[in-house]
């Protein structure tokens, strides 16, 4: 039994933690933009091993559930309800057979995630369930989501799955819905705009000149409309470099920040190419890729130079606070 | 993490890199993701959130990579070798006249230098299975196009600089195409799934039209 899109949102897609260790042939691992998100959003239904959830973005899909399931939505906060009744986020609810489950658009955030226990059942593709929307595999049929689809669930569910399925069974419905009275943090949401974002300096930051490295930390950087899961375009400034150098391909990662010859520079996400030859001006934290991964096209961006050690620290901290927010969620059942 | 070994294109480099990926490759550290022998480097990436994620891991990256570095000393390429039909018809190999012009070479001698020479994989990136193909003639070297194609057909055979790439999908791209391979480059269905690595030797095979079609 599965799940049957009814609308599909702006751009919605499977994804499970990536696609690893085939780098070296081009392939780039996916995955969710907001990783942390999805493993709340995993762990609020009882799935412990990564499994393939929905990415929603912006404007969320319509989805009618052919079976009963334990469900959650986790990461932007998008206006939803489950049978007309307005649904609470980051906590688990119960969904009956044949009840439709809307989002509308996302009044915090770009990104959340609707994970159902057991994960989404679509084939594995070189041994992962995510989407990569540049080449056309992996997710349902390597592409967007659209009316119409149907999304096998595996039936093989956690003991802790189980647990939580059948002490929400028995409360008592409130407001004819079935959830919990907790919910998890939401550790990726920006507080303000321009939210800041740490980076170090790039490999190529000294090739620009003196004031395109001012301003790259100084200016407030505007995500453009033209922004995807590749890669955030950013409207500022343009960065100019001293010289005109062409350097060779060489590997890019999650949160390089390249400058095109145009000077505006791409922040690369989940779906980036794995090499490239434009100049690198910074890297972003590992840390704070998840909530510039939250910011819709308009959104606003400031960048605060950090160290490499200070960066390490940064991560240190958010997994910190994921592994409390993660063993909190492991000792809630249906209370 | 990037460590560089080279800022210029050089074969020796670039196959001592393969060596020292697979170097890497075999100590299976669960904290390193992916392992990417580039054409004057190798990439790290590793799991920024991995419980066993060192905290000095530049440091030890740095220890892993000189150690493996001495461990992989001994080059033994990969074996493989990929024949590449392709279609040199201008119909596809859509910048040959240019090229042609450019160097002053007629369009039979760019096939015939771009067929005779052995070629090196030096990189796989851009998109699946997008090789760089080093070894390329240096009287076919071409500078990038000023204005890059918004479409390169899928199979393109391409050139710039010292090096050939064979674009897997269609893409974007400022090569110069001089022909079209009938071969699926990438299937995530096959096994294995990508028609080039890293190492791998190969040589062009020049096919009529006729052959092309049959190929693919």
């Amino acid at each position: 039994m599965s799940l049957r899109i009814l609308r599909p949102g702006l751009l919605s897609t499977v994804q499970d933690r990536g696609r690893y260790g085939l780098q070296h042939l081009g392939v780039v691992p996916c995955g969710p933009m907001d990783p942390v998100a999805f493993e709340l959003c995993n762990a609020m239904v009882g799935n412990l091993e990564g499994e393939a959830a929905i990415e929603i973005t912006v404007l969320g899909p319509e989805i009618e559930f052919e079976r009963a399931a334990l469900a959650a939505i986790c990461g932007a906060q998008f206006d939803a309800s489950l049978g007309g009744r307005a649904l609470p986020l980051n906590r688990p609810f119960l969904v009956e057979k044949g009840a439709t489950l809307r989002t509308g658009r996302a009044k915090l955030g770009s990104r959340a995630y609707l994970a159902v226990a057991g994960g989404i059942a679509t084939a594995p593709v070189l041994g992962s369930r995510s989407t990569y929307l540049p080449a056309g595999f992996g997710g349902h049929e390597g592409r967007l989501l659209k009316a119409g689809d149907s999304l096998p669930l595996d039936d093989n569910v956690s003991a802790l799955s189980h647990k939580r399925y059948r002490s929400l069974t028995n409360k008592k419905a409130l407001a004819q819905l079935r959830t919990v009275g907790w919910s998890s943090p939401a550790l990726t949401l920006p507080e303000r705009e321009p939210i800041v974002i740490h980076a170090i300096e790039g490999r190529h930051y000294a090739h620009f000149d003196a004031a395109a490295r001012r301003a790259f930390f100084e200016a407030t950087w505007k995500v453009t409309p033209d922004s995807n899961r590749m890669g955030f375009r950013l409207a500022g400034p343009v960065l100019a470099r001293a010289e005109a150098i062409e350097i060779l391909s060489e590997p890019a990662c999650l949160g390089t920040v390249q400058v095109p010859a145009n000077g505006m520079p791409i922040a690369l996400m989940a779906d980036r190419q794995t090499t490239g030859g434009y100049p690198k001006i910074a890297e972003i934290a590992a840390a704070d890729v998840p909530r510039m991964a939250q910011l819709a096209p308009g959104g606003q961006v400031q960048f605060a130079r950090c160290t490499l050690e200070q960066a390490g620290e940064l991560r240190r901290v958010l997994r910190r606070r994921l592994d409390a927010a993660l063993r909190a969620l492991s000792w809630m059942t249906g209370t | 993490m990037y460590a560089e070994f080279g800022d210029t294109l050089d074969l020796e480099l670039n196959r001592s890199l393969q060596a020292l990926a697979a170097a890497i490759r075999a100590r299976a550290l669960p904290w390193i993701r992916d392992v990417v022998p580039a054409l004057c480097g190798i990439a790290l990436h590793f799991d920024p959130f991995h419980p066993q994620l060192p905290a000095s891991v530049l440091e030890i990256c740095r220890g892993l990579l000189e150690d493996c570095f001495r461990s992989a000393s001994k080059f033994e390429d990969s074996g493989r070798s990929v024949e590449v039909p392709v279609c040199y018809d201008v119909e596809f190999g859509l910048d040959l006249p240019e090229i042609s012009e450019r160097t002053s070479i007629s369009i039979g001698e760019i096939v015939e230098r771009h067929v005779k020479t052995q070629h090196w994989v030096l990189m796989v990136g851009f998109s699946p299975g997008h090789p760089y193909i080093g070894g390329l003639d240096p009287k076919l070297s071409v500078p990038r196009r000023a204005t890059p194609r918004t479409r390169m057909p899928k199979g393109s055979v391409a050139i710039a600089n010292a090096q050939t790439a064979v674009y897997p999908y269609e893409t974007p791209g400022g090569w110069s195409i001089i022909g079209r391979t009938p071969l699926t480059v990438f299937d995530p269905a096959r096994n294995p799934a990508s028609l080039f690595a890293p190492g791998d030797r190969v040589r062009f095979v020049p096919v009529s039209r006729t052959e092309f079609e049959r190929l693919g």
